[in-house]
């Protein structure tokens, strides 16, 4: 990918779980069946209550997100394990949550998929950037530029290269750690 | 070293290892069910091809627990996929629906929800069932597709939740890199109290270091008070670590452990060598308190997360439109007895709904008499809506026809786990957590009730 990423950003508050970014009904579909994996996408951030997210994040009967970057609060993806969660957001086109903290095993499964990147941010974003606004991902500098104001973030270290590979398997065997595919 | 890092240190063929470690560890044992299964199992064949064998059919346990009593077609084709691989690869552990390792398995509405539709292999939620059938033992490592695998720390042993991809990487070879988490150490004193469970318990401590605040780390439980708890209590408080944000939970192992993995081993003829880790003098903890069981009062876990702490007694104001008893952390034969003895020889007064959560849960319920009368009859005397089929229905929504589920805007009180918006259904809907004690004390009068009022 580019090391730079444009795009209008999706904006959420703390603690968004699993059930917010993918409910428990959706689950049924099977992320490694691909027409199944494109629908997971169109119910991505589908459980965020509508009175405090009245802007839908994939447009009603669209199976994409127009916001490629998603800004949150404190420990996003808390609760399941379901790897659905970063697949569903990946499928609807997602390509980086930038948040205060993340849940431990959200974080991993972002690595371990490759689905997207998962960056931690070095100030409470949440409360200054809005829904809608164009945000600049630079994944060289670690920054985010929004209305020419540039944030830092923490940077990736060792996840990143992981990610770009496309997950844990490309990565162990582009370096070798497993067998290459026969 | 803390119990986790023995374990870890063991398992990844090392003398020492301290937090912060990238560790490669031999796993023990895999769970997966119907709602990660088919995911995983797609990701084995994807990266190691079709005709690839898991590392060790021994060590795969399958246990169809999520959606299985419900007409959603994709739910039953599910299970099917989980059978096909079963028989494809020769797992000898499989608790399936149905008995028939050719068939397809599909619910019959006309039949109900509450009418028993299973065989004689299937067992119910995975977590409670692991332990029940044998496959939990201390020092050993367990990995499972579900965020309460960390229920088996209370078995002494180092278990967490992951996803589809790192279980499907688990199944072809049997390792996994994973950092070893620092330990937090909360320390038991003094004893509960009539009134007060394990739920309380651990609904305390996760609003005292707040619902994140044992993210990537190990819930080392040590004290008098923990081994004066029984293993249904320990399990409680382990299933729950992550509701703290926790990678696992870790009890030190005691005669109490011992015998009730020997039992369920010999029973069902699994592995039945096992060494457990002891509590060193040198451990190091990034957190370390002291907690006086008999200080602590009914708790609940206020709408959104489970972090939002208030005691039962402070809520009497707080109407109810449901309360719901079930899942792993609370649908144990241990949290029915305690439920039914609120309730019995009273009515409830608004919908209630009891889900066990497994199958032989149902059959001691049923078995258990007091004054002549079982205690499931007296469960449904109270007006308790109760399901034979066990599973875990309504603590996670699930598809629309679950048994349970909150279909429309209201509030409940539940012994389950989570109470994130649209946990468990609607997402408008206002989830309470605590114990079976405060549920049913609730059920009986419509609002949240300190169960003390009922119990002498």
């Amino acid at each position: 990918m580019s090391h730079t990423l444009t795009s209008p950003v999706y904006v959420c508050a703390d603690n968004i779980d699993t059930d917010q970014i993918i409910p428990a009904q959706y689950l049924t579909l099977v992320p490694t069946i691909p027409e199944e994996y494109e629908k997971l996408g169109s119910y991505a951030l589908i459980g965020l209550p509508d009175d405090l997210y009245p802007t839908r994040f994939v447009p009603e009967g669209g199976l994409k997100t127009p916001y490629k970057i998603v800004i949150a609060g404190r420990n996003f993806g808390c609760g399941s394990s379901r790897e659905h969660a970063p697949i569903a957001l990946g499928a609807a086109g997602v390509e980086a949550v930038v948040a205060d903290s993340f849940a431990r095993i959200f974080f991993r499964n972002c690595v371990a998929t490759g689905e997207l990147y998962p960056y931690d941010a070095n100030e409470r974003l949440c409360d200054v950037i809005k829904t809608g606004d164009i945000a600049t991902l630079d994944f060289d500098a670690d920054t985010l530029t929004v209305h020419g104001k540039t944030y830092s973030l923490k940077p990736l270290g060792e996840v990143r290269p992981v990610i770009d590979a496309g997950g844990i398997f490309n990565y162990a065997r582009n370096t070798g750690m497993i067998a290459a595919k026969a | 070293m803390t119990l986790t890092e023995k374990i870890l240190a063991r398992a990844s063929g090392k003398t020492r290892v301290a937090a912060g470690d990238n560790v490669w560890v031999n796993v023990d044992v895999l769970m997966t069910h119907d709602v990660c299964g088919p995911g995983t199992i797609g990701v084995f064949k994807r990266e190691f091809g079709k005709a690839a064998k898991v590392w060790d059919p021994k060590r795969v346990v399958i246990i169809p627990d999520h959606y299985i009593f419900t007409a959603d077609s994709m739910s039953n084709r599910n299970v099917d996929i989980l059978r096909e691989f079963v028989k494809e690869q020769g797992l000898p552990y499989f608790y399936d629906v149905i008995d028939d390792p050719d068939g397809h398995w599909q619910f019959d509405v006309s039949k109900g929800q509450t009418q028993k539709q299973y065989g004689s292999k299937y067992t119910g939620v995975c977590h409670t069932t692991l332990p029940w059938k044998g496959h939990t033992r201390p020092g050993e490592i367990l990995f499972g597709t579900d965020s309460h695998t960390c229920m088996a720390g209370a078995f002494n042993q180092f278990a967490t939740g992951i996803g589809n991809t790192d279980a499907g990487f688990i199944l072809g070879t049997g390792k996994l890199l994973i950092k070893v988490p620092e330990s937090m150490r909360f320390f038991m004193e003094g004893a509960m109290q009539p009134g007060v469970m394990a739920k309380d318990v651990i609904l305390h401590v996760i609003g005292d270091i707040g619902f994140d605040g044992a993210t990537y780390r190990a819930m080392q439980w040590e004290g008098p008070g923990v081994y004066g708890m029984n293993m249904d209590d320990r399990m409680t408080i382990a299933n729950m670590a992550i509701e703290a944000g926790g990678k696992n939970a870790m009890f030190p192992c005691d005669q109490k452990t011992i015998d009730y993995v020997n039992e369920r081993t010999a029973e069902n003829g699994t592995k039945s060598e096992f060494e457990p880790v002891e509590l060193d003098g040198d451990q190091k903890f990034i957190y370390d308190k002291v907690f006086d069981l008999s200080k602590l009062e009914p708790t609940v876990a206020c709408h959104p997360d489970p972090g939002q702490r208030k005691l039962a007694k402070e809520m009497s104001n707080v109407s109810l439109d449901r309360a719901y008893i079930g899942s792993c952390t609370g649908g144990k034969t241990s949290d029915f007895l305690a439920f039914a003895q609120v309730v019995k020889g009273k009515t409830v007064k608004i919908d209630t709904f009891g889900v066990p959560a497994t199958t032989k849960v149902v059959q001691e319920l049923k078995d258990t008499q007091w004054d002549g009368q079982s205690v499931w009859s007296i469960l449904e005397s109270a007006g308790v809506r109760m399901t034979e089929n066990a599973s875990c229905a309504a603590c996670l929504g699930g598809p629309v026809d679950t048994f349970g589920r909150l279909n429309t805007p209201m509030k409940c009180i539940s012994a389950t786990n989570r109470n994130f918006p649209g946990r468990m259904g609607n997402k408008e809907s206002q989830v309470f957590l605590a114990s079976p004690y405060t549920v049913a004390a609730s059920a009986l009068t419509g609002k949240v009730t300190d169960p003390r009022e009922f119990i002498s």
